[in-house]
């Protein structure tokens, strides 16, 4: 398979100086919150619990992971050959965002030595969510290299070991598939033995199905995201005539979500509430609205080749996944008058310098490595495969 | 786009991969409400009875080796006034308007004690992924190990009545929350915080015997003279004579969340003593009931892999044979 090629071109920029920098004020920070404790550097309370790190790093950070998630779907399972050049650049970015969403988590455990307990069977409550949250996470981590590691046997030359590892990646791409299924759903239920410090226009029995369609449209809105990004940044020739085809999955995608979330609240009797006079019911419209803009955006098919739209709808879609898992983990979320919660600079540096840790690897791979859709040869051919034949 | 009879019947497989998947899962058993160990043991607060001398407060701390706060000029008054790392146990107060009278709810005022209500079906156990939260078999009581924790906090996210707390402070954190001084039954001890209270408010033992004082308060009229039992619940010591306050038609514990080990009498709703309204039905078992129906024995997973394998299996090999061409 000769579609994907390295990039090229130099590896230090300011760009990258600058995201190493950033990294490296991270990295002080963390030295100061193992030494001294998560509140030396953040101000999650007992309240706020979770706070960014959580929230952003490993919630929504693995929500715009997801990119390996949904363009699997789409092509291994809904057998659309032709999005094929989206998978590897999706699968590194996922590899990325999953393992830095793994680092977090090391990062805000509290006892982070014991943290193989959760893996261990002499220690495992399977009876918690949590575990299989993090069996899910640790598996998929391992899967992702795994489905990527074609792109680095090519590099190295390894053919024979590429074909036998092809043999069986129809399994992993099928784990590829499942585990995220599993623990995207299950960071949604996560939230429901909370109870009613979720306010109800939030709390549902529903939570593991909403937080999968949001996973799937992060997925789908960070791959448009991501080509028209790359198009632009590593000035390549855009891929628009590929994405827009992708709009039609991703209508699919958010109408199912808001039918989804209507009639649930209907069912609940909680319709009326989204209604009150108070600031969750704005942060209720402006997730929905942001929502609903991408349907109204890319209902006229003319306006899918337009790559300004896709990339406004991309934009208002991962926004809306993002501000729902927020707002259900941290706004809606109501630990009592006492408590409240903004991140410090420190625990945002964190993740801020977590964030240019992943853009940086992202950058220095796909210019060594057969990541993206090679531009020489005959790209136009190889960009719209043919469907397999009857 | 036209749907070949091939891609239709993948599309297929997929789509009765899940509703396979889906089925298996209504087939699962709901969980209910988990069941009050027999041997349960436990606490009765009475706000009516308590004067808010707060001994309780400074007893627990001692207990639990935990330093006291107490300023100089008044060395037995502790000031803690919220949970911590350092205090298992405090009592509160709820004031309203001109606060002239005790245990009610108009211009009056109360002591409402917050420590952990020793669920019966405890949402902190449930989320607990390393077992570090148990629920002890005999006795119920609701016990940490800080050995097994990994210090993942969702004990303290999902607890509804804002229980543990965590060492924010420290590179080797904690969970802290009042275990029933279990460390003291070995010498005949028992919860501090009951043991030290003068006035009966905090009486300790089997929830059957609380649950039955319970229930000998209620048949009282209000101003009816009565003594009530002091430390321990089978123990011989009593209150003097005196008159009963006026309760409230809601014992707390009794059934909020499937009921707890700490049961709570008052004159005053508990929503304003900051008590939370909470179902019967626990959160525990809706979502061990969502999380069994999906992963009982992975036969859900197992059967969605299959699914999913055989459906890659035939894409991939398509597109190998694509690539020969």
């Amino acid at each position: 398979m000769s579609e994907h090629a390295p990039l090229g071109g130099k590896l230090v920029t300011p760009v990258t100086i600058f995201l190493a920098a950033l990294a490296a004020i991270a990295g002080v920070f963390l030295l100061i919150r193992f030494v001294f404790g998560i509140g030396a550097v953040a101000n999650i309370n007992d309240g706020y619990t979770w706070g960014i790190w959580v929230v952003y790093d490993v919630v929504i950070g693995t929500g715009l992971a997801c990119g390996g998630y949904a363009m699997a779907i789409l092509v291994y399972i809904l057998n659309k050959g032709q999005y094929h050049p989206l998978v590897r650049p999706a699968l590194l970015a996922s590899v990325f965002g999953y393992s830095l969403g793994g680092f977090a988590v090391i990062v805000d455990l509290g006892r982070w030595w014991n943290f193989w307990h959760i893996l261990s069977p002499g220690y495992s409550h399977l009876d918690s969510v949590m575990v299989e949250v993090a069996i899910c996470i640790a598996l998929y981590i391992a899967v992702l290299w795994i489905e990527l590691s074609p792109a680095f046997l090519e590099r190295l030359g390894l053919k024979d070991a590429k074909r036998k590892l092809g043999r069986v990646l129809f399994v992993f791409i099928a784990l590829g598939i499942l585990l995220p299924s599993m623990h995207q759903s299950s960071l949604g239920s996560l939230l429901i033995i909370i109870g009613n410090q979720l306010d109800a226009r939030w709390q549902t029995v529903l939570l593991p199905l909403l937080f999968l369609l949001s996973a799937i449209s992060l997925g789908f809105s960070v791959v448009i995201f991501e080509a028209t990004a790359a198009s632009e940044g590593f000035r390549r020739p855009r891929e628009t005539h590929i994405l827009s085809g992708l709009s039609v999955a991703l209508i699919a995608v958010l109408g199912l979500y808001l039918g989804i979330r209507f009639v649930d609240l209907a069912m609940r009797g909680e319709l009326g509430s989204v209604f009150a006079a108070d600031f969750l019911s704005v942060m209720f419209w402006i997730e929905i609205s942001l929502f609903v803009l991408p349907i109204v955006l890319l209902l006229p098919s003319a306006r899918r080749v337009n790559p300004r739209m896709l990339f406004i709808s991309a934009v208002s879609m991962m926004l809306a996944s993002a501000l729902y898992r927020v707002d259900a983990f941290l706004v809606a979320y109501n630990p009592g008058d006492e408590f409240s919660y903004f991140p410090a600079i420190p625990e945002m540096f964190i993740t801020v310098g977590m964030i240019a840790f992943e853009v940086l690897a992202y950058i220095l791979l796909v210019r060594r490595f057969p990541i993206l859709q090679g531009t020489h040869g005959q790209p136009r051919a190889a960009m719209s495969r043919p469907l397999p034949a009857e | 786009m036209t749907v070949s009879r091939r891609q239709f019947l993948k599309s297929a497989v997929a789509g009765s991969t899940v509703v396979a998947t889906a089925c298996i899962a209504t087939d699962a058993d709901a969980r209910g409400n988990m069941e009050m160990p027999e041997g349960a043991l436990g606490l009765l607060f009475d706000s009516t009875l308590c004067v808010g001398c707060k001994a309780c407060v400074t007893a627990c701390k001692t207990a639990n080796g935990k330093p006291l706060a107490t300023p100089p000029e008044l060395p037995y008054l502790d000031k803690t006034r919220t949970l911590s790392p350092d205090a298992l146990n405090v009592i509160k107060i709820f004031k309203d308007g001109k606060a002239t009278a005790k245990d009610r709810a108009e211009d009056g005022f109360a002591f409402m004690k917050h420590s952990c209500m020793h669920c019966v079906d405890p949402a902190c156990v449930s989320a607990c992924p390393v077992n570090a939260m148990k629920k002890q078999p005999d006795t119920g009581v609701v016990t940490y190990d800080k050995d097994a924790c990994i210090g993942c906090r969702y004990c303290v996210f999902a607890c509804p009545y804002d229980i543990p707390r965590f060492d924010y402070g420290s590179a080797a954190p904690e969970i802290h929350k009042c275990q029933l001084c279990d460390h003291l039954w070995k010498d005949g001890g028992f919860s501090a915080c009951a043991d030290v209270c003068p006035t009966g408010a905090t009486l300790f033992g089997p929830v059957i015997k609380l649950k039955a004082e319970v229930a000998r308060r209620k048949a009282l009229k209000a101003g009816e003279a009565t003594k009530f039992p002091r430390r321990h619940v089978e123990g011989q010591e009593f209150t003097k004579e005196q008159p009963m306050g006026e309760y409230i038609d809601h014992v707390y514990g009794e059934k909020e969340q499937g009921g707890a080990q700490m049961l709570m009498m008052s004159g005053v709703p508990f929503d304003k003593l900051g008590m939370p309204d909470l179902p019967e039905q626990s959160y525990a078992s809706v979502s061990e009931t969502i999380q069994h129906s999906l992963y009982q024995w992975l036969l859900g997973p197992a059967v969605a892999l299959g699914g999913l394998m055989a459906v890659t299996y035939r894409t991939v090999r398509s597109e190998d044979e694509n690539d020969e061409d």
